[in-house]
């Protein structure tokens, strides 16, 4: 009896959680239903309503949010019959009388030019028609017509000319909302834009200066060592793909090094620890070489002797963990706050607060770059990669063996 | 057997795991040439650590196991745990590389854009891997059990204890150098005791009637029955009895019992004569669960087959422990080398078990009758060649069992507590992740003391049935047709899994113990796995209107190589 128990109880479990979680995502506050005077009460309700219809109109204008919020605006307005039509054609129509659809999509013209409500019959062969009145009101965004949104009732009433107007006047605003939604993600495409390949313009005169002086005395040497610059600057200016992948960021950290140990000599080490599972990892294109260029920068600040630098990445999970470590300077870590809030910074600490952003604009706030670090003791940079985020995708093949 | 050898094997293998799983990575990635440091996997690697983490208790003990007590048709185990593979190749392996996705639900979300079809992937994703986390720990006791007489759930806690440090821990990171050790440890665990055996059995004449009916005793035996159990003989039988036959007290008594079913008392002790056939057990009286899927086998064995080879045929792909390796490929291509590559390590290993059940049928068939079948793998050597030789390889075996349970039973905790840290807890986390790592691991242990019983291979059968009802049709549409809509998938794996998961949880509990209904219940995939893709293929098209807007660039991204992606432009 005992196993059947058991049996029982695994068989319910599952249904328990998905019960739990249906229950969590229909669950509304009712409790505000007993609240105040029935006029509050109705104040309540529609704001609800109005609430329930914002969310999908703040994607935009089109036949699929169209079709989600036109019920709740329906309900708002309180008429038999609503449709929401764009510059071109009615999207969506809710409602009784839908055989009118076509009469109105002619009669949108007008409106749509002028930017003005019209309140108009319709004309109907049936004579139980249950609409015969149609109030249109046009949807603005700065000035501009983007649609119109129409009420059909049985007769003509201000009324619902006022309500009309009212109601196009808050779909409106959802709609710029939705503009201004737009035009931050864009705003955010272009700062990864600006952002990305910052490669700094003292490294390329410096390597340009180190290869010219091996020119003379090591001609083989200088050679290799354009290659690198070429392959490393061949990288760092490609066009096309936000992201990279970790073997491909790996292997332009190495070129780049190389240039730098031809300037520092043995003075730089570098340890390098790599899971192999992490390096098909996606992560946006050029953001750890500014990491290891910070470190070589620290580390070699005021210091006459060796610096060591140290990279690690580690399989986590569902993420990869890559750790940049030096042994050099270090920093007051309120400066570095400071920097990374945008303050600016003499020693070009644009590096780290650029990565920051990119990194947070791609995975999410939580997944910014952790520094630790004191005056001293060094710096430690720490990176969370997600192996999968939606919409980040290396593109390219890594590079083959 | 001793346990003087078996125990250290044990341990040593335990302590290496942990071990190459927290430094092997220092150990052998710490350098400072960049071209070292950043070699990819290759698929040789990468496809030995996918055998080595896909290799489970069930295909180590589970498989001798059902061809020692049910004969050659059982030989479809291997075949189909084999050939799973050549779906997954054909249809399924760069273009789940290619998505990017690490995870099942990764994928879901990657191909829908949807998060509830996420969500939706993720329970399954857990389910699958309770049930299939369930047989490693009971096999994990059973083995204890066999080597050290051991209390049967203190192996599963070992297991589950140390595979929870490790993961929690943050260990196991170079995994997959680990997994790959794992694979030829097991391997060699049966491949150098099985040429042995082999050598044993030639010198013994060679006997060849390992699969003529019924099993018979080739010496005197005495078999210790541990738990109450109905005999069901066929012709009348005599046996020396000390304990209770019958309700009757017997004490070193000759006992002739007549054809028809006999109960014998737990404790008792059965001495068999030399030449006297097998009987069959039924353990299904004793109140605990369903000791087998044997009835419905025995009763529907084609239906049966049936159902094994679609389960296990088109439930590998749906492995939460075997996709998340495939990320490690860098590109599709690598990942169908990886494929091929699995084929034929895991084909050279499966010839191993049926030769040890054929052996078993041979040399230990009264494992048919105590219901400890599943040890048939690490008795034989010591039954078989016997001394400190037969030991030495024992203690092998076990090492290479519990192997088995380490790898297969870390791999599944991680892509579980993966999913349990990233969708079900609330914000992410180490902390969260320790958190998930736990509960990955408790429910199924819990399960593991309170349900009893069903023979590991069998255990497995079922997880692989509702992988196949739920992810396999997920893949296969996601990859293959493009008018799937998110309300289509979740529709589909709902209905197919759930419904498979529910019979798989009602035959667990022992509902219906015979007829038509317990063979459809214990084999689901026939009915299941149609289901599942109708309803996928139906809701999709009465939601036409949902087909996600990208569909077109994302199958381009899936089935292009991913050299001409790079070039492509942007759909």
């Amino acid at each position: 009896m005992s196993g059947f128990l058991a049996g029982l109880l695994v068989a319910i479990l599952p249904l328990l959680a998905a019960g739990f979680w249906l229950g969590r995502r229909t669950a509304r506050p009712q409790s505000l239903g007993g609240l105040g005077t029935p006029v509050e009460h109705a104040t309540f309700q529609t704001l609800h309503t109005a609430s329930l219809a914002a969310p999908p109109l703040r994607s935009g204008l089109t036949e699929e949010t169209a079709r989600k919020s036109a019920r709740g605006l329906r309900s708002l307005l309180g008429t038999d019959a609503l449709c929401l039509a764009d510059e071109k054609d009615v999207l969506v129509w809710d409602g009784v009388g839908a055989h009118h659809r076509a009469e109105i999509a002619q009669r949108l013209a007008g409106p749509l030019e002028t930017g003005r409500g019209e309140a108009f019959p319709l004309h109907c062969g049936s004579p139980d028609c249950p609409v015969r009145w149609a109030v249109v009101a046009p949807l603005t965004v700065d000035d501009r017509v983007h649609g119109a949104l129409v009420a059909c009732a049985p007769r003509e009433s201000a009324v619902l000319v006022r309500a009309a107007g009212e109601v196009a006047r808050w779909v409106s605003v959802q709609l710029e909302l939705a503009d201004l939604d737009d035009s931050r993600t864009r705003l955010i495409e272009a700062e990864i834009k600006a952002l990305r390949a910052q490669i700094s313009p003292h490294f390329i005169f410096n390597s340009l200066a180190v290869i010219a002086s091996f020119v003379r005395t090591d001609p083989e040497r200088a050679r290799e060592l354009l290659l690198e610059f070429a392959d490393f600057t061949r990288y760092s200016f490609r066009r096309h793909g936000d992201f990279t992948t970790l073997a491909d960021e790996l292997h332009a950290i190495d070129q780049y090094l190389a240039l730098v140990r031809a300037r520092f000599g043995d003075r730089l080490a570098v340890t390098l620890q790599i899971a192999p599972e992490v390096l098909p990892v996606a992560l946006p294109f050029l953001c750890l070489q500014p990491l290891v260029e910070n470190a070589v920068k620290h580390g070699l600040e005021g210091k006459a002797d060796k610096c060591h630098i140290r990279i690690t990445a580690q399989d986590a999970g569902a993420e990869a963990l890559v750790v940049i470590e030096d042994d050099g300077a270090g920093m007051d870590p309120e400066l570095l706050r400071r920097i990374l809030a945008g303050g600016g910074s003499p020693s070009g600490g644009i590096g780290l607060s650029n990565v920051d952003d990119r990194l947070r604009q791609v995975y999410g706030d939580d997944h910014g770059l952790v520094l630790e670090t004191a005056p001293g003791a060094g710096m430690k940079i720490t990176a969370r990669l997600p192996k999968y985020q939606p919409g980040v995708h290396s593109g390219a093949r890594l590079t083959p063996e | 057997m001793n346990s003087g050898y078996a125990v250290p094997a044990v341990a040593l293998v335990v302590v290496a795991t942990v071990l190459v799983g927290a430094f092997g990575l220092r150990v052998s990635r710490t350098t400072s040439d960049f071209y070292v440091a950043s070699r990819t996997v290759g698929p040789r690697l990468n496809a030995a650590a996918i055998s080595g983490e896909y290799l489970s208790a069930a295909s180590f003990l589970g498989i001798a196991g059902l061809v020692l007590v049910q004969g050659p048709d059982m030989l479809w185990y291997p075949v189909g745990y084999t050939a799973g593979y050549l779906v997954l190749l054909l249809f399924v392996a760069a273009p789940l590389r290619r998505s990017g996705a690490y995870t099942l639900p990764d994928f879901a979300e990657a191909r829908l854009a949807s998060r509830p079809v996420r969500r939706l992937a993720g329970a399954f994703v857990v389910g699958v891997g309770w049930l299939y986390l369930l047989p490693q720990l009971q096999g994990a006791g059973l083995t204890l059990t066999v080597l050290t007489g051991a209390p049967d759930s203190l192996g599963g806690v070992i297991v589950a204890v140390v595979v929870t440090a490790t993961v929690a821990a943050g260990g196991m990171r170079s995994i997959t150098f680990v997994q790959a050790f794992q694979y030829w440890l097991k391997l060699t665990a049966l491949l150098v005791p099985a040429l042995f055996l082999v050598v044993a059995w030639q010198g013994d004449g060679a006997p060849r009637h390992a699969f003529a009916e019924p099993a018979a005793f080739r010496e005197q035996r005495a078999v210790h029955v541990d738990d109450t159990v109905d005999l069901t003989l066929e012709a009348p039988l005599t046996v020396t009895v000390t304990g209770t036959v019958d309700g009757r007290r017997h004490d070193a008594t000759a006992l002739r019992l007549p054809a028809g079913t006999h109960r014998i008392e737990r404790g008792t002790r059965l001495t068999f004569a030399r030449g006297s056939a097998v009987p069959a057990a039924d353990r299904s009286a004793d109140g605990t669960m369903s000791a087998s899927l044997a009835a419905g086998r025995a009763e529907r064995p084609l239906y049966a087959t049936y159902g094994l080879i679609l389960a296990t045929f088109l439930g590998t792909m749906g492995l939460p422990h075997v996709v998340v390796r495939f990320y490690t490929s860098p590109h599709g291509v690598a990942a169908r080398r990886t494929t091929v590559a699995v084929l034929a390590l895991i084909g050279c290993f499966y010839l191993l078990p049926p030769l040890y059940g054929a052996l078993g049928r041979l040399y230990a068939p009264e494992l048919a009758l105590t219901g400890d079948a599943d040890a048939a793998v690490l008795l034989l050597p010591d039954r078989m060649i016997g001394g400190p030789g037969g030991d030495l390889l024992g203690a092998l075996v076990a090492g290479g069992a519990f192997a088995a349970f380490l790898s297969t039973a870390s791999g599944l905790t991680m892509a579980v507590a993966g999913v349990l840290t990233q969708d079900v807890l609330p914000s992410r986390g180490v902390r969260h992740f320790r958190l998930g790592t736990g509960l990955a691991m408790a429910v199924p242990l819990a399960a593991a003391v309170v349900v009893g019983g069903l023979p590991v291979a069998d255990a497995v059968g079922l997880a692989f049935a509702v992988s196949a009802s739920s992810f396999c049709p997920l893949l296969v549409l996601g990859i293959w047709w493009r008018r799937l809509t998110p309300p289509g998938a979740a529709a589909g794996m709902l209905v197919g899994g759930g419904s498979a998961f529910l019979a798989v949880t009602a035959t667990m509990a022992g509902l219906p113990a015979t007829g038509s209904l317990h063979a459809l219940l214990a084999w689901p995939a026939l009915w299941s796995v149609p289901l599942g893709f109708l309803t996928m293929v139906l809701v999709s098209l009465a939601t036409a209107s949902r087909v996600p807007p990208g569909t077109a660039a994302i199958l381009a991204r899936f089935h292009l190589p991913e050299s001409l992606g790079a070039t492509e432009v942007k759909a």
